[in-house]
């Protein structure tokens, strides 16, 4: 019978079914990092259980650490208490962890991967297709790019994991989303995904998995495929993926914790037996076309309200949603995100923290200057990510132009660590999410669009269609 | 209070009064602002639930003293949306939020709620608004909930709530933290993982 990934992957990892329903779904990757474990550690010690499979967890530290300098022990004193918990946690229990190095000390060893957990996942190889993943953070359906499917869990079930290797959980359903054709320059997967988002709504996806495809999908790399997967959250759907193709094999060839050798011969051939079969049956199906997504802005306070740049925001007299949004915001109805003045430009986060992002903004910013009294930073997504950027020189550009060039982590993209938005500070964005207080101050805002327009609105001074600066060369 | 046994007490009946919270989509960002995850427990959580939003609307029903004690949560469509964090059903259950009725909720969110034994159950936007202004007319009305009909009863309100299938037979039986289910019968367990390809050098590889 024809089955889709998420069929096969859910049923090859089913230990039980319950009486209820629900299954007891083996993790085959379990991700931690410092703000949603130190609970579920302290609860194992408490019931005296070992972690179950600790060759299959793996840690790192990015949502509190500093990215403005790493050297321990960190002026904040919590970022430091916490990952000294978590580095105590996984010496005590087993697990490796991709520390930012000890305190006091050189860096401990395997400190070179530290990053976003998201963008180290993939880039070390432990991603791989037909795997099931979990970690404590939504932004987990990150890694469903490369044929995975990946659920962001609560520290509870965290707790499971660590103790058990299982999550307890309802079956998703699928819904196929399909793009077509080509997407045009200055458009990219981060305009795709927000189009989604406002098409399907930011609850529209509850219950179900979304399967991207099409031709415009099929052209992706791996690292635009990661945007994509990464903000199905932002639409209700626990997860998203994409079928693994010979794009995600050549990714995968020659990573760290990649099959190697003939092993990777064979794994190629299960990974493509795990994709959806070609009349695999959907719960439901949606069409796009690619050629019609424009470089797209979020007005509002939720990653659904977003028009294109040449639009119009809405007009919608007793819409409570969207007069809540327009208020916060201090936007009116009708009028356009094009020459919104901007505070603070920020470039990174497991959305839109990869080499490849990194890239596109430095087309941009190339040559040009950071309009004056804008703050602007570039926080690459790992420490991979940074060397890789500066071995191509993309920081000379960025600080050249008047960006802050930062260490790995989360960053702005929430208000956990020291970058935050100040008052009513508007910041350009390449995150997830425009919740409010999400970036720190509980009256900043937020206005997500992909990196390249994040850029073009540091160099502007507002927002503008990064479209006329690919056409202009810079002075 | 534990609220982490695995093994608790089964959820049946929930009685008290209510606090409605109006609004769609309200994300956990907004139910515990990030700043009040920089901590390694989540004792005192309770104090920082809707900060911002508390401060920005002096109004805010979780200012109001009317309120105050509630063992519901009455709200709208897309509760819980955005971050995993636990933090968020956290600081309502010690708060003394037992159960949340809504439109809707994200499954994150309603699945993090059940590890702690408060059941989000949800109803239609008319009779959870007619619950609110209620609520809202009467804050001392107490709300009855049975989780196996999941029928609620409020005043001269009755209404027929949803709960998913697994999650109420969770509550009923008291296995709604599954840790110790997880953890048995563990020969189970290694027996998926030494059939996984990516397990096992994808040594026995069938397409």
């Amino acid at each position: 019978m024809a089955e889709t990934l998420f069929q096969k992957v859910w049923n090859a990892h089913a230990v039980r079914t319950r009486p209820s329903g629900q299954t007891q779904l083996f993790v085959g990757l379990h991700l931690i990092h410092e703000v949603t474990t130190p609970q579920a550690f302290d609860m194992l010690r408490q019931h005296g259980w070992r972690v179950a499979f600790p060759d299959r967890t793996f840690g790192t530290v990015d949502h509190i650490v500093p990215t403005d300098t790493q050297r321990r022990p960190f002026v904040d004193l919590m970022a430091e208490e916490m990952t000294t918990a978590l580095e105590r946690n996984c010496r005590e229990f087993g697990i490796h962890l991709a520390g930012p190095g000890e305190a006091g000390g050189a860096g401990s060893p395997g400190s070179d991967d530290q990053g976003i957990v998201h963008v180290i996942g993939p880039e070390l190889g432990l991603t791989q297709p037909g795997m099931t993943i979990a970690c404590g953070d939504s932004h987990t359906s990150t890694h469903g790019a490369l044929g995975a499917i990946a659920l962001g869990i609560g520290t509870s079930q965290v707790r499971d994991v660590l103790a058990s290797q299982c999550l307890s959980l309802d079956r998703l359903k699928v819904r196929r989303i399909d793009i077509e054709g080509r997407l045009a320059p200055g458009v990219y997967a981060k305009d795709v995904i927000l189009t989604i988002i406002r098409r399907l709504g930011v609850q529209g996806g509850v219950g179900f998995a979304y399967e991207y495809g099409g031709s415009a999908v099929d052209r992706m790399t791996i690292e635009e495929r990661m945007t994509l997967c990464n903000m199905s959250i932002e639409g209700g759907a626990r997860a998203g993926y994409v079928n693994p193709d010979d794009t995600t094999f050549a990714f995968l060839r020659g990573r760290r914790f990649a099959p190697h050798g003939d092993a990777f011969g064979r794994a190629v051939a299960w990974w493509r037996s795990i994709a959806s079969d070609a009349d695999a049956p959907y719960d439901d199906r949606v069409r796009l076309d690619a050629a019609s997504i424009e470089p797209t802005v979020t007005w509002g306070i939720n990653p659904g309200q977003s028009v294109g740049i040449g639009e119009p925001l809405p007009s919608a007299p007793g819409d409570t949603a969207v007069d809540e949004a327009l208020a916060f915001m201090g936007f009116a109805a009708g009028s356009r995100m094009e020459g919104t003045p901007i505070d603070v430009a920020f470039i990174g986060s497991c959305t839109n923290g990869r080499l490849s992002d990194l890239q596109e903004a430095a087309r941009i910013v190339r040559g040009r200057r950071v309009a004056p009294g804008v703050k602007a930073l570039v926080v690459p997504g790992s420490r991979a990510v940074s060397r890789e950027a500066e071995a191509l020189g993309l920081d000379e550009v960025f600080r050249r132009a008047g960006f802050e060039w930062r260490g790995a982590g989360c960053s702005m993209c929430l208000g956990m660590n020291t970058d935050r938005l100040e008052g009513r500070q508007v910041c350009a964005s390449s995150s997830n999410r425009n919740f409010k207080g999400r970036q720190g101050s509980p009256t900043g805002r937020t206005l997500l669009m992909s990196p390249a327009m994040v850029a073009a609105a540091a160099i502007a001074g507002r927002v503008v269609d990064v479209r006329s600066l690919l056409n202009e060369v810079p002075a | 209070m534990t609220r982490d046994a695995p093994g608790a007490a089964a959820v049946s009946v929930i009685t008290g009064r209510g606090i409605p919270l109006r609004g769609d989509d309200i994300d956990t960002d907004r139910i515990m602002p990030a700043r009040f995850l920089r901590a390694t427990s989540f004792e005192g959580l309770e104090r920082h639930l809707f900060e911002d939003d508390r401060a920005a609307r002096p109004d805010h029903p979780f200012n109001d003293a009317r309120f105050a004690g509630a063992a519901w949560l009455v709200v709208n469509s897309n509760f819980g949306c955005g971050s995993s964090r636990e933090h968020a059903p956290q600081g309502l259950a010690r708060a003394g939020i037992r159960g949340i009725v809504g439109e809707s909720f994200s499954e994150i969110f309603q699945g993090n709620a059940a590890m702690l034994g408060v059941p989000c159950f949800a109803a239609d936007r008319q009779a959870i608004e007619r619950l609110q202004t209620l609520i809202e007319h009467t804050p001392n009305l107490i709300v009855n909930a049975r989780v196996d009909s999941c029928l609620i009863t409020a005043g001269p309100l009755r209404l027929t709530a949803t709960l998913p299938a697994a999650l109420r037979d969770g509550f009923l039986s008291g296995q709604w933290n599954p840790t110790a289910m997880l953890l048995d019968r563990f020969d189970e367990v290694r027996a998926v993982a030494e059939r996984l390809p990516y397990l096992n050098g994808f040594e026995d590889v069938r397409p």
